[in-house]
């Protein structure tokens, strides 16, 4: 085996958006060391529930990167172990009233046409689809493209996947951005020592604004805490993933203040997980009984048999998001050498291949499967830091 | 020479009378303040639930409420924690099998 004193390429962040990115740029020949300072979906990778939707997206850019990493999923659920819990399950989006229901399928027709398979649902049968649905909702959207992963499993076995030509460093905090002459990247500092590449990608999340720092440049990710409830192990009792449709606009909303509205789904280990709050309160982790409570009370709105089972635990993390809710994907012009690859909000799991496609074509002068354009990571302005 | 050293006769506990409670049908003696759990275990049975997916056997095994390995259906509801619900007059344990609510699900 040859040995090699430099890689081609630092990731930093052993999310699952660096693992997405060192997968493919392995697998198009780039030897890659993965550096966290933390572990492998330590962040928010691990607090999240694997929402790989397109359902939540209205059309645009975000949509056309959702779509086509829906595909990818699609590819790597055959390469990738099944402990990944791959669901194609489909989601369902539901309006207790008429009203929100017409809103609901105005948003569908503009989705359809931009590639979303969409299929109304009148509230007759939509429990047919989901037995336990509350009675009485004004209908639905069924999407079927809409998936699910365990997110912090399919971060590993990404990485694992990705084979000799990746290596990890975790536990080891990136303390300064090396560069030379021109102000070009030539690598990273750790208090273990400097590491050379040519190429440093922030997939740092949450925290990709401080690495962005680091390197002389602004990119204003933000927090967004989130909290998700979790049941007792139960028996198949959602099918898919089920949300109001309030959600949509939760997720579009520039609001400071706890918002909430139920995202339930089933896993196959058997807890139902319930979502979705969202607050930005910085990096606080305290426990918001409120969000809980309101969290709780929506999904047995929604599921009334929720009410006669426990929920044992709840996890909280930090959505990265950027003031116009798109991701930072590509290459930073401020900083030669540097890419972005973070800022994915609540959608991170789902966007991941499709930004590790994208960062390694980047690297190799291969076609981009996409206008990246919407996700230039200087489009914020503000120059160097 | 073995001697019965109790945990009752360790603490010189003196308990009021004993009373009936039934696993899977079957009465079984308790005594008051005692937990499900030490009941079951004073009339040697282990094992009073099966696993989500392997159906293996299963019992106390913190003791203390912290493992949730001892989960009993217990007067017909799935999921109570042998070892810290009392024993009361009557109390019927059943043996959970796995997840205790196959009742709720869709196909």
């Amino acid at each position: 085996m040859p040995t090699r004193n430099s890689p081609d390429l630092l990731v930093i962040g052993a999310g699952v958006v660096g693992a997405a990115c060192a997968y493919y740029a392995a697998r198009r020949g780039l030897h890659v060391t993965v550096l966290d300072r933390g572990s492998v979906a330590g962040g928010t990778t691990g607090a999240g529930e694997g929402n790989l939707l397109v359902s939540d997206k209205e059309p645009g850019p975000e949509l056309r990167l959702a779509l086509y990493s829906t595909q990818l999923w699609r590819e790597l659920a055959v390469v990738l172990p099944s402990r990944i819990e791959y669901e194609a399950k489909g989601g369902l989006v539901v309006a207790s009233e008429e009203k929100g229901l017409s809103a609901l399928r105005e948003f569908a027709a503009r989705q359809t046409e931009a590639g979303v398979t969409a299929e109304v649902v009148p509230g007759g049968r939509l429990r047919e689809l989901e037995p336990h649905l509350a009675p009485g909702l004004a209908g639905g959207v069924h999407y079927p493209q809409d998936a699910q992963v365990q997110p912090a499993l399919a971060a590993a076995h990404l990485l694992r996947a990705a084979g000799d030509r990746v290596s990890l460093r975790l536990g080891e905090e990136v303390t300064a951005i090396l560069t030379g002459a021109h102000g070009e990247v030539r690598g990273v500092r750790t208090p273990s020592g400097d590491l050379h590449a040519p190429y440093v990608v922030n997939a740092a999340g949450t925290w990709g604004g401080e690495l962005a720092r680091l390197a002389g440049v602004q990119l204003p990710v933000r927090p967004r805490r989130g909290f998700v409830l979790v049941t007792e192990p139960l028996p198949r009792l959602v099918r898919r993933k089920v949300y109001a449709a309030d959600y949509v606009a939760d997720v579009a909303s520039d609001s400071a203040a706890l918002q909430t509205s139920a995202v339930v789904e089933g896993t196959p280990a058997g807890p139902v997980l319930i979502g979705a709050s969202r607050e930005r309160v910085g990096f606080d982790r305290s426990l918001s009984v409120e969000a809980l409570s309101r969290l709780a009370g929506q999904a047995v709105l929604l599921f009334p048999v929720l009410a006669t089972v426990r929920a044992v635990r709840t996890y909280a993390g930090f959505r990265p998001y950027l003031p116009d809710h798109l991701p930072a994907i590509g290459p930073d012009p401020r900083r030669p050498g540097l890419l972005h690859a973070c800022g994915h909000e609540g959608a991170g799991i789902g966007l991941a291949p499709a930004t590790g496609r994208i960062i390694a074509e980047t690297l190799t002068d291969g076609e981009l499967p996409l206008d990246i354009t919407p996700f230039r990571p200087d489009r914020f302005g503000g120059g160097e830091a | 020479m073995a001697r019965d050293r109790s945990p009752a006769e360790l603490v010189g506990a003196a308990p009021d009378a004993a009373f009936e409670i039934t696993f899977d049908g079957r009465p079984i003696t308790a005594l008051p303040g005692q937990s499900l759990a030490a009941a079951l275990w004073a009339a040697g049975i282990l094992a009073w639930r099966t696993t989500r997916v392997g159906g293996r056997p299963r019992g106390a095994f913190c003791g203390i409420g912290h493992c949730f390995d001892c989960l009993a259906t217990v007067n017909g509801e799935p999921n109570r924690r042998a070892c810290l619900v009392p024993a009361r007059p009557g109390d019927a344990v059943t043996t959970q099998e796995g997840h205790g609510h196959d009742d709720l699900a869709v196909r």
